[in-house]
Order: C-alpha cells, then sequence, then structure tokens
C-alpha cells in the first residue's frame, strides 16, 4: 500500500447529488466497476489519479532502496531474486501509469507532478537501507503492509485499477515471501547476521506502520474514498491486521518487535501495540525523512541525464514515419 | 595464476585415490580435474556474463525511462543466470569443490578472466548501450558456435543462453539505430560512445593458448573466427545508425589474462563485500 493521504474530492449526501452522481453511486453500490470511458464525477476522477498516481510513483522510487543491494547481494541467487522484485516493481509502476493514463493523464504529467513536489510517494521509501537484513526486512513488512492494503483493492470501483492490483498483488506475495525468507536465513545464520535482523526489525517496525497513514480519527478523506469504493478499510483496520499477522512472524524468527507495550488483547482478538511517532511520519512527508532528498534527486537525475535519450529516440520515430509517408508518396 | 598449482599437480586421480585408500578426504576431484584450459575458457565465458551483469544492474531506477528499468533489469537477469551455469560447470570440471558463488565472490582481480570492455564504467546511456551492443554481437556469434560444442553441457549452456542474447542484440542494435539518428546530440553522444569503447573491442578476437586448446578439442571456436561475422553485424548497424566505423587502431588486451583495469578491483570492493566481511556465513 503505498498511498497515504490521499485528499478526497467532495463529500455530499445523497439529498445534494444530481441524478447522474446517485445513479453512479448506486452502481458502485451494486459492485459494478466503472470503466474509462464512463462517465464519473469530476472528483471522483481527480481522487483516483491522485491515489494511483501516488502508489505507481511508490512502485518507481520503490526500487532505489533495494536496488541500492543488488550490486553487493551476497549470492548469485540471491541477487538474482533482488533483480526480478526490482524489475517487477518497475513493471508495477507501468500498470498503474497506464491505469491512471485511462482517467486522461499522461505519464509525463505524473512524473512532472512527482519532480516538482506536487505528488507524494509513500513514507517508507525515504529510510536508508543499511544492511543486507534490510532487504529481508523491506520484503516482509514493507511489502507485507502493502499487501495488506493491496489485496482489497483488487475489488476496488475502478476496473483499470482494480485489475491492475490483481495482478500486483500475486507479484507481491512472492516479495513478501522472499523477504522472510532473508529473515529466515539471517536468523538461523551467525550472531552477527542475527543481529543484523533485529536491527533492520528495529528500524523498519514504525516506519512500516506508519505505511497505512494516520489513525482514522484525524483521516478527513476516509469517508468519501471508502463511498467510492477507492479505498476498502480503514487505516486503523489495516493496520491492526497487519501487526496481528506480524507478530507471530517475528516470534518464529526468534526476533523481538520493539514496542514495549505490545501484547495480546484477548477481549478484542488482537495485539495491543504503540502508536508510531506520527510527528516523523509528518516530517519525512514534508520532506524531511533521512533519504527524501536522495530518493527524489535520484529519480529527477535520472529524468534529465535522460532527456537526450527520449529525445533521440522521439526524433528517429519522426524521422522514421516521414521516410514511410515518402516512400508511399514516391510509389504513387 | 591460481590455477597454476593444479597445473603442476602430477596427477590427481592418483591422489585422490590415495587421499580415498586413507580415509581421510570424502571429495573426490572430477573426472575433468586437470584440464585447466578449460576451466579458463568456463570462467572466461562466465565471468564476461557476471561482471557485465554487474554493469548493467547498475542502473537499476536510474535509467531514462521505465520500459529501460526494466529491460535492464531483465537482462542483468539474463547475465546473471547465464554466469551461474557457465562458472558453475567451471567449477564442476575444476573439481575443487569450488561453486559458482566461490568463483563470483572469493576471486581476486587477477584471477577474474573477463574482457576488458565489460568491465568499463557504464558512463552516460549511450555509452552503456553501445557496450552491450559491441559485446551482443560478439557474444550471439560465440554462443551460435558452442551450441555445436564437442562438449554438451557447453552445448547446452550456449542454447539456453543464445535465445536471450539474441534479443539483447536485438534490442542493443535497435537502440544504436535509433538513436545514431536520432537528434544531433543523440548521435554526437552515440559517436563519441563508440570512440571512446572501440579500443577495447579488438580483445575479443584475440587467440590465446587456451584458445587454440579448445578449438583443437571441439569446444570452442577460435575468437579470430568470429570477427568477419561480428564486422558485418557492426558495419550494417553503425550505417543504418549514421555513425562513422572507427578507424582500426591500438587495441587493449589483458582481461583474459587476468590484467584488468583499475575499475574491476572497484567492482569486486563492492560486489564481495558481505561474503569477505562475514566469512563462511550462509545467505
Amino acid at each position: 500500500m503505498y498511498a497515504q493521504l490521499v485528499k478526497s474530492e467532495g463529500s455530499k449526501t445523497r439529498e445534494e447529488m444530481t441524478p447522474e452522481e446517485i445513479a453512479f453511486q448506486d452502481r458502485i453500490d451494486r459492485n459494478e466497476k466503472i470503466e474509462p470511458k464512463e462517465w464519473m464525477p469530476e472528483g471522483y476522477r481527480k481522487t483516483l489519479i491522485r491515489q494511483i498516481g501516488q502508489h505507481a510513483h511508490s512502485e518507481i522510487v520503490g526500487q532505489l532502496p533495494e536496488g541500492n543491494w543488488i550490486t553487493r547481494a551476497p549470492t548469485l541467487e540471491r541477487k538474482a531474486i533482488l533483480l526480478a522484485k526490482v524489475q517487477d516493481e518497475a513493471g508495477h509502476g507501468l500498470y498503474l501509469y497506464c491505469a491512471a493514463e485511462t482517467l486522461g493523464v499522461s505519464r509525463d504529467e505524473l512524473l512532472e507532478a512527482l519532480h516538482s513536489g506536487k505528488m507524494k510517494y509513500s513514507s517508507i521509501f525515504n529510510y536508508p537501507t543499511l544492511t543486507w537484513a534490510d532487504m529481508g526486512a523491506v520484503g516482509w513488512l514493507v511489502d507485507g503492509a502493502a499487501i495488506m492494503n493491496q489485496v482489497p483493492l483488487q475489488r476496488t470501483s475502478y476496473g483499470p485499477y482494480s485489475r491492475a492490483m490483481i495482478r500486483i498483488c500475486k507479484e507481491e506475495s512472492f516479495h513478501q515471501r522472499q523477504g522472510y525468507d532473508i529473515m529466515m536465513k539471517m536468523c538461523a545464520g551467525t550472531p552477527e547476521q542475527k543481529a543484523m535482523a533485529q536491527d533492520a526489525l528495529n528500524r523498519f517496525w514504525y516506519p512500516a506502520l506508519m505505511m497505512f497513514g494516520p489513525s482514522d480519527k484525524d483521516s478527513v478523506h476516509s469517508a468519501q474514498s471508502m463511498a467510492w469504493k477507492i479505498k476498502m478499510n480503514t487505516n486503523d483496520e489495516l493496520r491492526q491486521k497487519f501487526v496481528d499477522q506480524t507478530v507471530p512472524q517475528a516470534e518464529y524468527l526468534g526476533l523481538t518487535v520493539p514496542d514495549p507495550d505490545l501484547k495480546w488483547n484477548e477481549e478484542k482478538g488482537g495485539y495491543d501495540f504503540s502508536e508510531p511517532d506520527w510527528s516523523e511520519f509528518f516530517a519525512v512527508i514534508a520532506g524531511n525523512g533521512p533519504c527524501n532528498a536522495e530518493r527524489l534527486g535520484a529519480r529527477v537525475k535520472a529524468w534529465e541525464d535522460g532527456a537526450w535519450f527520449r529525445d533521440g529516440l522521439m526524433a528517429h520515430a519522426a524521422k522514421a514515419s516521414e521516410r514511410a509517408r515518402a516512400a508511399r508518396h514516391a510509389a504513387e | 595464476m591460481p590455477s597454476l598449482p593444479d597445473m603442476t599437480t602430477p596427477n590427481l586421480d592418483a591422489l585422490a585415490g590415495q587421499a580415498l585408500a586413507q580415509g581421510g578426504h570424502a571429495q573426490v576431484p572430477a573426472p575433468d580435474a586437470g584440464q585447466p584450459q578449460f576451466v579458463e575458457f568456463l570462467q572466461r565465458m562466465g565471468d564476461n556474463c557476471l561482471i557485465l551483469g554487474h554493469r548493467v544492474s547498475e542502473w537499476c531506477g536510474h535509467s531514462p525511462a521505465l520500459e529501460e528499468d526494466i529491460a535492464l533489469a531483465n537482462q542483468a537477469l539474463d547475465l546473471i543466470g547465464q554466469c551461474q551455469l557457465w562458472l558453475g560447470l567451471a567449477g564442476e570440471v575444476e573439481g575443487r569443490g569450488r561453486d559458482a558463488d566461490a568463483l563470483a565472490y572469493l576471486r581476486d582481480a587477477g584471477a577474474f578472466r573477463n574482457l576488458l570492455l565489460v568491465e568499463l564504467p557504464n558512463g552516460d546511456f549511450g555509452v552503456t548501450l553501445m557496450r552491450q551492443f559491441l559485446f551482443d554481437a560478439f557474444h550471439i556469434e560465440m554462443l551460435r558456435a558452442l551450441r555445436t560444442s564437442a562438449d554438451p553441457r557447453v552445448a547446452e549452456i550456449a542454447a539456453k543462453a543464445e535465445k536471450e542474447v539474441a534479443y539483447h542484440l536485438e534490442r542493443s542494435a535497435d537502440l544504436v539505430i535509433r538513436l545514431g539518428d536520432g537528434t544531433d546530440e543523440s548521435h554526437r553522444r552515440m559517436q563519441a560512445a563508440l570512440a571512446k569503447l572501440w579500443p577495447y573491442t579488438g580483445e575479443m578476437f584475440l587467440d590465446d593458448a587456451v584458445d587454440q586448446a579448445m578449438a583443437d578439442a571441439g569446444v570452442a571456436p577460435l575468437p579470430s573466427a568470429l570477427k568477419a561475422a561480428w564486422d558485418r553485424t557492426v558495419a550494417s548497424v553503425l550505417d543504418e545508425a549514421t555513425l562513422a566505423l572507427p578507424a582500426d587502431g591500438w587495441h587493449h588486451k589483458g582481461g583474459k589474462n587476468g590484467i584488468h583495469t583499475e575499475h574491476l578491483g572497484y567492482i569486486l570492493a563492492q560486489m564481495q563485500f558481505l561474503q569477505r566481511a562475514y566469512p563462511g556465513a550462509k545467505w
């Protein structure tokens, strides 16, 4: 799940809706999929562009923290798996930009908004990957948190987004398993490896909890997005589910979740746990996380350094079609 | 040369027999042991893939377009996969208990046998693409010839790799053409990339004693025998790309025999870091 604090447009009561809007909401309530050429409220379209765009940006920025360890992967097999995983993420970015394009925004426009800071990507990718164990922690926790949100989004109301999610979820579950597999190897390894694994969990636990966004009581945009089935669950529901799933996995590894107040609550059938430091979350979102400048800087540099390459390809395509036109003309 | 001690070992089979008789060592050298030239050849194949795969993987997340990120990761993945096959076989033939990981992660630069071309820094995207094209055009000819190798294991790896490399070449040639015949700037950059890399292409076609032994055994072609086909591919692609073919001139060499550029040491420092810092750990 790579969309946080997505601002939702408009929130009308049924009495305030136009007949068109009522018919649209009824279709959503009947779980019908909305397809690109069909009528949709402007707010629905804009909110989806923000959400899908942010998700796409997260996938491509998300290549960087893991790409950071490809050249240092400890075995050839690990290197190949990590390459395949990072490649999948670029592929997810591609599906999602395509899904966004069906809403009338181009990939270049979205990238421009990312590069200028107008659009965000998930806060999680602004944390550094310092050891090989972080490749395990990212797969296990970050992809694990993403799956929590993306599995329900397979049923989201917008057809192209829903279909992209179905493909993405298949790959994400492989990603999470490879992350956990790295953690298992590290935890069964030397004392230094186990210490690296614990350190990675210590650093990624709270940032992973932040991925779900602030508590619902502070989330102003949830209600409309949920009515439109762009958002399927509340932030707190998903966070709880993630903690409940992850704590036994940490125990199996013999690792300690860095939360002294973590405790099973029989009554609610879930764990009680500490909230992340939300001031840190808002600082990261505002651009002050440990790696914001590097991550965005790397993307902007890739884009700017690559301008000549993209221009060259466009120029060649124009020449080629001009030649083909001239050849047809000569043949006539 | 790390393989030297083996070359002077009189009779590995006899030594293995003695060791078994003493009940000490369970490890018997493979039947191929004592074929250091074959091992050298396999390392040359594997190291080219490993080092070029490393370089290509450096682009991950940094390339000029999302499609390129995907394509380059895919290509690096192919190359790492091929490297696992070649180095795996090298270790098996060598019979000293080293697997592909041991060869990749625990040899120092002087024991690497890749061409200098593949270890050169990525430069701009034009240098990366041109390097890929020049190598792919050689690689495909080598693999095609290896499909009829007298050693079935070599033929099998070559058959698998050839399919992948045919696609690498199709892609790199296509992009060289488009960028050569694109804008003034893309043309200039591709021509500059060619000038920079050209002196490193000659090494691909130099024959030495290892190559001669492989050719005599019917395992592999003489590299020099691949040059005519390479010349044709390169001339035709550069022509379509409106790029000028550089004059033949001075060529660097050494990689095949372990004398590398300064760049390889840094690649290995990065690649081998974890294996060196935590000896014996399982990952």
